[in-house]
């Protein structure tokens, strides 16, 4: 079996993709760049590390990480490059993919090994359907969608060394900006809440809170509620460009049901839709359809519950 | 400098019906891809504050293109090159990237190539990276902000858990994700007028040495089964007895 190189700036990242990395077969090497932390950390799960430390590497300059992915793929003899399909990850396959010619799937939620093929699960047409494929030729590059792995617990881990020698970076981090920390973890909910542009204003929020708290869910938003309104941070949002969540209760208010967004939803046990529009699509995939004014029934819902 | 913007044709996801779990296309209306929208206002804004000549828009598809290129025209694109051929409709990544950049190379003065973060329909991520590989310039992605300085640009790149502020020399190619702005939403009389703007037309099979070689194989691509019990509640209370009933809340 071809041998498989795993990279992911992020640990428990790579550890999922290590994981699967296993259900591929053969052996795994882990890169891992400046970040000795993550070499131990991986090393204890069990993982066979190579440890790049060469401070001309930035993180922030695809191009020059491709570069590095591909001289360390040939120096460990990998075929097959697995990385996270977090958005560094994500830009980086393709720019790995056409350095090496090879093909790539992103957002691999599944993958089965089928003889020698090594058959992908990726949503398309927006979340619509799911497709399965797979790479033709030896040279894969498959970026693994966050928490579709459990992560990777071994033993017999071990760090070795790498040297990669590459001209500097040309492109200069001016500044890094941490976003202000969201626990929030809307994919490991048991329910959720999720809000859609139906709210009327930010000052709505808090009684979308207190049923939250009474039900004990989480609250989650469409999209355009964090990113073009800002009333939540984007660890908020659930679909296609946010999170996959399974949770067995969604009581979902105020979303028009666009296919980005139910691709995130569609696993919940139950459904809850509540909306004006009673021939919104949302209605179309939910267990219980109420046909109201979310502000109304929020109310109403946060008396009954008490 | 002229700025290109890489915008891709889709069928309208929306309209798209189910059938035996195959998505059925039949008449379902050709749009462009909604972050592509943002990747053009970015475009169109940096010309608007004087920081790019022209804004072109660079479109590979098959021939309802001509047609589809209207939207982007009207919604302040300068120009169009588009690049028509049957198969290029929904061909894969690796194809399109080869065919774009084999355009960029005809267009003139390009500082700036902008591309949505995803298509709407593969969002798959891969063409804006493969074309700056191709090409070998500096990539940014999930662009919140650009700015251009001189023969710079200044961007702010939007990561999960932290924004990170970049600065590269241009030619470069930048991905956008939809908040970086609110696309605008051209009217009738600028979509009649669109017709009227320059448009370069070039037939996939002008262009040299394009490696058609599919990478990738299509197994099956199947809408999800779903049972749902879509029973409609009249009030508040009902909704509130029922998922009592099923021990939700
Ligand atoms: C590549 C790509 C990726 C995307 N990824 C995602 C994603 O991950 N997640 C996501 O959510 N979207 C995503 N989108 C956007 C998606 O296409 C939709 O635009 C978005 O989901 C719409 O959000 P919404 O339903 O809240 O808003 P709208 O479509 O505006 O719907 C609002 C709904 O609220 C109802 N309503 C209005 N007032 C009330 C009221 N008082 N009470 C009750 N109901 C009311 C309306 O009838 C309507 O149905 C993506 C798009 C693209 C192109
Ligand atoms: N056929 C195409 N014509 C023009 N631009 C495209 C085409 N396909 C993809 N793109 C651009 O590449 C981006 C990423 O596409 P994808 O790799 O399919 O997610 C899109 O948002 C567009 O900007």
């Amino acid at each position: 079996m071809a041998g498989i190189l795993v990279f992911s700036d992020r640990t428990n990242l790579a550890l999922e993709i290590l994981t699967a990395a296993g259900v591929i077969g053969g052996t795994a090497k882990v890169l891992v760049i400046n970040n000795d932390e993550q070499a131990q950390a991986l090393s204890d799960a069990g993982a066979d590390v190579y440890k790049l430390s060469n401070d001309d590497i930035s993180l922030a300059d695809v191009g020059q990480v491709a570069e590095v992915l591909k001289e360390a793929a040939e120096k460990l003899n990998a075929d097959i490059i697995l990385l996270s399909s977090n958005r560094r990850g994500k830009e980086l396959a393709g720019r790995l993919a056409q350095k090496i010619g090879a093909g790539c799937l992103t957002d691999v939620s599944a993958i089965n090994v089928n003889g020698d093929k090594i058959e992908c699960q990726r949503n398309a047409l927006g979340g619509a359907t799911v497709a399965t494929q797979y790479i033709n030729g030896d040279k894969k590059v498959i970026a693994v969608s966050p928490r579709s792995f459990a992560p990777f617990a071994g033993s017999g881990g071990s760090i070795n060394e790498i040297d990669i020698t590459i001209p500097a970076s040309t492109v200069k981090v001016l500044e890094v900006k941490p976003k202000a920390a969201d626990t929030v973890d809307i994919a490991a909910a048991e329910k959720l809440v999720i809000v859609g542009q139906g709210l009327n204003s930010k000052d709505d929020i808090p009684m979308i809170e207190e049923l939250a708290a009474k039900i004990g869910a989480e609250v989650a938003c469409s999209k355009p509620v964090a990113t073009d309104k800002k009333w939540f941070s984007e660890e908020h949002v659930v679909g296609l460009s946010g999170k996959i969540c399974k949770p067995e209760l969604a009581i979902i208010l105020g979303v028009s049901g666009q296919v980005q967004f139910t691709v995130g939803i569609r696993d919940a046990k139950v459904i809850a839709a509540v909306n004006t529009d009673e021939n919104a699509t949302i209605n179309t995939m939910a267990d219980y359809v109420l046909t109201a004014d979310l502000h109304e029934v929020v109310k109403e819902m946060n008396e009954i519950l008490g | 400098m002229n700025v290109v913007v890489a915008m891709k044709q889709i069928p309208d996801l929306q309209q798209i019906r189910i059938k035996n779990r195959q998505p059925v296309f039949d008449d379902v209306p050709l749009t462009f891809g909604s972050i592509d929208k943002n990747a053009l206002e970015a475009g169109v804004n940096l010309k608007e504050n004087g920081l790019a000549d022209k804004v072109i828009v660079l479109s590979a598809g098959n021939e309802d293109l001509e047609d589809t290129i209207k939207e982007a025209l009207a919604a302040g694109a300068d120009e169009a090159f588009l690049i028509l051929g049957d198969d290029l409709n929904g061909a894969e990544s690796s194809v399109i990237a080869q065919v774009l950049t084999a355009g960029i190379k005809q267009i003139e003065d390009v500082g700036l190539i902008l591309f949505g973060e995803g298509s709407g329909d593969n969002y798959s991520g891969q063409v804006g990276s493969r074309v700056a590989e191709i090409l070998g310039w500096p990539q940014v992605g999930y662009a919140g902000a650009v700015k251009v300085e001189g023969n710079k640009a200044v961007v702010t790149r939007v990561l999960e858990d932290a924004e990170e502020v970049v600065e590269v020399s241009l030619p470069a190619v930048i991905t956008v994700v939809s908040g970086i702005n609110e696309a605008r939403i051209p009217s009738v009389t600028q979509i009649l007028k669109a017709g009227k703007k320059p448009k370069e037309i070039v037939e996939e099979d002008e262009l040299d040495e394009i490696n058609k070689d599919a990478l990738i194989t299509t197994v099956s691509n199947l809408a999800p089964e779903s049972d749902r019990k879509r029973v409609v509640v009249k009030s508040t209370a009902e909704l509130v007895d029922k998922l009592k009933s099923e021990n939700m809340i």
